[in-house]
């Protein structure tokens, strides 16, 4: 059932079942889970009354999860072959990686790195601190259902350089099947990383990671994330990251793939002069839709936050974009800047921005806005009477549509990686 | 050869084009003269495929091919080049790689090989000091942020580097000093020769002192009222468009 026509009770009622079905796995797992018991207790409590996000929740207005509720989701199975060829669409990158298959770490198909202690969820369980299952219904199924995940810790003052992160979905037995990585980065004062998050696989499941990153004092992680997932994919993450004083953490996500996607970011500046870079684009066509929210709160002075996503939408597609900054009383001279563009390439795409201040100290420099647009005529036919063809003229438009958001990318292994993402979503289009 | 035969051309349902007869044997430079609202820019987006005009009569042939019937990028690949009057910017495409692609798109369609990027700059960069364009140029994005000046001489760095067969210029001239001028008219002299031909419109008949123009025509009201020599254009200099439209009327 498509789950577009059903009503809103039927739609309530979907739900309700599929959370049911999620407790009823974790009752019947949670003797064997990994971990603080009492957390997941407290998770599931949490996740029993609130459920999964429905329109009424105000974080998930623009975003309705009916078609995931119209599913049901397996227990994915401890895969040990291979992978349908998933490992080959990884991109080649000659750094150490650690590979998930089906949200289980296969340490057969990693590369451990030499420069920073890493270690499976399943073996070395932690909950961390940042995580909000009583206000995150996703957070609160993760916590709740969490086999395993990535435990990255870099030492005081240590490079520890690049490590890839990957999820592959290897839909073995054609079936639905939901997996809830829990994943934590911890960046040590002075510590820095690059980590590249791929996401990819095949058929239908739900991808629901969970992370926490801490960045300590003066540390800084490059966080570039590339979402692929298959069609049939809903990805739904959220990440909690806590940056102390002049700590950076520089994020960038990348979402082309998945059915419904969410990207949901709380990010706390909480030492003075600490800096987050929540950027991000959205590529999307067909009938997929992609959100974006984002809360980074400013507790402490001069802090810098800067959010630039950008939104190219063709078919029916639909980007949402919610975020929110926060200035807490004592955050003087907050520097926070956020800006939501969308490029419409067809009549029938969608956005939906909603950005939010909320300012408790009075100086502070914070400004957001939105722009919603088609490709313009005018530069179009300029390429053209140059002789460039237009399909030509409007993927070098849409790519300098992109470039403000991907420019700022230093690291190149990331750039490429992404820009071949890029060339991928567009070829695609043109199928 | 350029030859238009009764070209009409209508935006929003206005005529504006009223069957323009007009030809430019290879080798010719011709200039358009004509007071503001005449058609100039009409006429040359007509010719250069711009799809807000819905040409409703007459013909425009390039060496014997219907140029109507082609899309802006063949017309471009066929040796067609405008100048625009008001050139676009491109905030995002760096205008390097914004010429090497149209020079790229143009070789390929023509059968011939595309130039990698190290190829590509030492030909620019000949092309940016032949013109006194500085080099800075080249690595900005596509007209953001140039002064009206520097937009016109990217259009003559784009003319220099594609190298077309029959160039189309309007009012390049317009709003530049005189030595900004001088490159525009060494643009085009370098290029003449016995296979370019070129349409240069212009409101002024100084232009016209820098490149010497073969034929001289007056478009007013949508039709070319007169043709004459080069000293043509210093009569309308002279006496201005009225009395020469008065007097073909
Ligand atoms: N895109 C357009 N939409 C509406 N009117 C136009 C458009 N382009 C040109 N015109 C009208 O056509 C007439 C001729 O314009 P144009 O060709 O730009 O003249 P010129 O270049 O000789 O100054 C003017 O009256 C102008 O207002
Ligand atoms: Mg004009």
């Amino acid at each position: 059932m498509s789950g577009r026509g059903m009503s809103a009770a039927a739609q309530r009622e979907a739900r309700a079942s599929l959370a049911q079905s999620f407790l009823a796995r974790f009752e019947g797992l949670k003797a064997r889970l990994p971990g603080d018991a009492r957390a997941r207790e407290a998770a599931a409590l949490a996740f029993g009354e609130r459920g999964l996000p429905g329109p009424r929740d105000e974080a998930w207005k623009y975003t309705n999860l009916r078609a995931l509720a119209g599913m049901a989701f397996h227990e994915p199975f401890t895969v040990v072959a291979g992978c349908n060829g998933l490992l080959d669409r990884l991109p080649a990158i000659a750094a150490p990686r650690l590979v998930f298959v089906d949200g289980r770490l296969r340490q057969d198909l990693s590369r451990l790195p030499g420069t920073m202690r890493v270690s499976g969820f399943a073996q070395t369980p932690d909950f961390g601190t940042l995580v909000h299952p009583e206000r995150e219904p996703l957070a609160a199924l993760n916590t709740m259902l969490a086999q395993d995940g990535a435990m990255i810790s870099v030492a005081e003052g240590v490079d520890a350089g690049t490590l890839v992160l990957a999820s592959l979905a290897a839909d073995v037995h054609g079936r639905p099947v939901a997996f809830h990585p829990r994943h934590r980065v911890r960046l040590a004062r002075g510590a820095r990383l690059t980590l590249i998050e791929i996401s990819l696989g095949e058929g239908v499941y739900l991808h629901n990671p969970v992370s926490e990153v801490l960045v300590g004092q003066g540390a800084v992680l490059t966080h570039v994330r590339l979402q692929d997932e298959a069609p049939g994919a809903f990805h739904l993450a959220t990440l909690y990251a806590d940056i102390a004083a002049r700590g950076t953490y520089d994020g960038f996500a990348l979402n082309i793939g998945a059915r419904i996607a969410r990207t949901e970011i709380h990010a706390r500046l909480g030492g003075e002069n600490a800096v987050a870079h929540l950027n991000g684009a959205q590529l999307l066509g067909g009938t997929q839709h992609a959100d974006f929210t984002s809360v980074v709160s400013h507790e402490a002075p001069s802090c810098t936050s800067r959010q630039t996503i950008k939104n190219v939408l063709s078919g029916k597609s639909r980007g949402v974009f919610q975020g929110r900054i926060e200035v807490a009383r004592g955050a003087q001279k907050t520097d926070g800047y956020q800006m939501n563009q969308a490029l419409l390439l067809s009549a029938d795409a969608e956005i939906d921005s909603k950005p939010e201040l909320e300012i408790y100290a009075d100086d502070v420099k914070c400004s957001h806005g939105a722009t919603v647009g088609a490709l313009d005529a005018d530069q179009i036919f300029y390429l053209r009477s140059r002789g460039v063809p237009e399909p030509e003229a409007r993927a070098l438009l849409v790519r300098a549509f992109l470039a403000e958001a991907l420019d700022p990318i230093a690291d190149e292994t990331a750039r490429t990686c992404l820009d071949e993402a890029v060339e991928r979503w567009w070829e695609r289009q043109a199928a | 050869m350029l030859e238009i035969k009764g070209l009409k051309a209508d935006v929003d349902g206005t005529e504006i084009l009223k069957g323009i007869d007009l030809a430019v044997p290879t080798g010719e430079v011709h200039a358009v003269m004509g007071p503001n609202g005449s058609g100039k820019s009409t006429l040359a987006y007509v010719l250069a495929g711009r799809d807000d005009y819905a040409v409703t009569g007459g013909s425009a042939t390039f060496d014997g091919v219907d140029l109507l019937s082609l899309e802006p990028e063949a017309r471009a690949a066929a040796g067609l080049f405008l100048a625009f009057q008001y050139p676009v910017e491109l905030p995002g495409v760096g205008n390097a790689n914004f010429l090497r692609t149209a020079l790229n798109a143009t070789r390929r369609a023509r059968g011939e090989p595309e130039l990698d990027a190290v190829q590509f700059l030492k030909l620019a960069r000949a092309e940016t000091r032949r013109l006194s364009v500085p080099d800075d140029m080249l690595k900005r994005n596509v007209n953001v942020g140039f002064s009206g000046g520097e937009k016109k001489r990217n259009e003559v760095l784009q003319m220099a580097i594609l190298r077309p067969k029959l160039a189309i210029l309007d009012e390049t001239d317009s709003g530049l000093d005189i030595d900004a001028l001088k490159i525009v008219a060494h643009g085009v002299n370098t290029l003449r020769g016995p296979d370019f031909s070129a349409l240069v419109i212009t409101h002024y008949q100084r232009l016209l002192d820098h490149i010497i123009p073969d034929r001289v025509h007056v478009l007013a009201g949508g039709r070319i009222v007169r043709s004459g020599g080069p000293e043509l254009a210093h009569e309308l200099e002279a006496h201005g468009y009225a009395s020469v439209a008065a007097e073909a009327a």
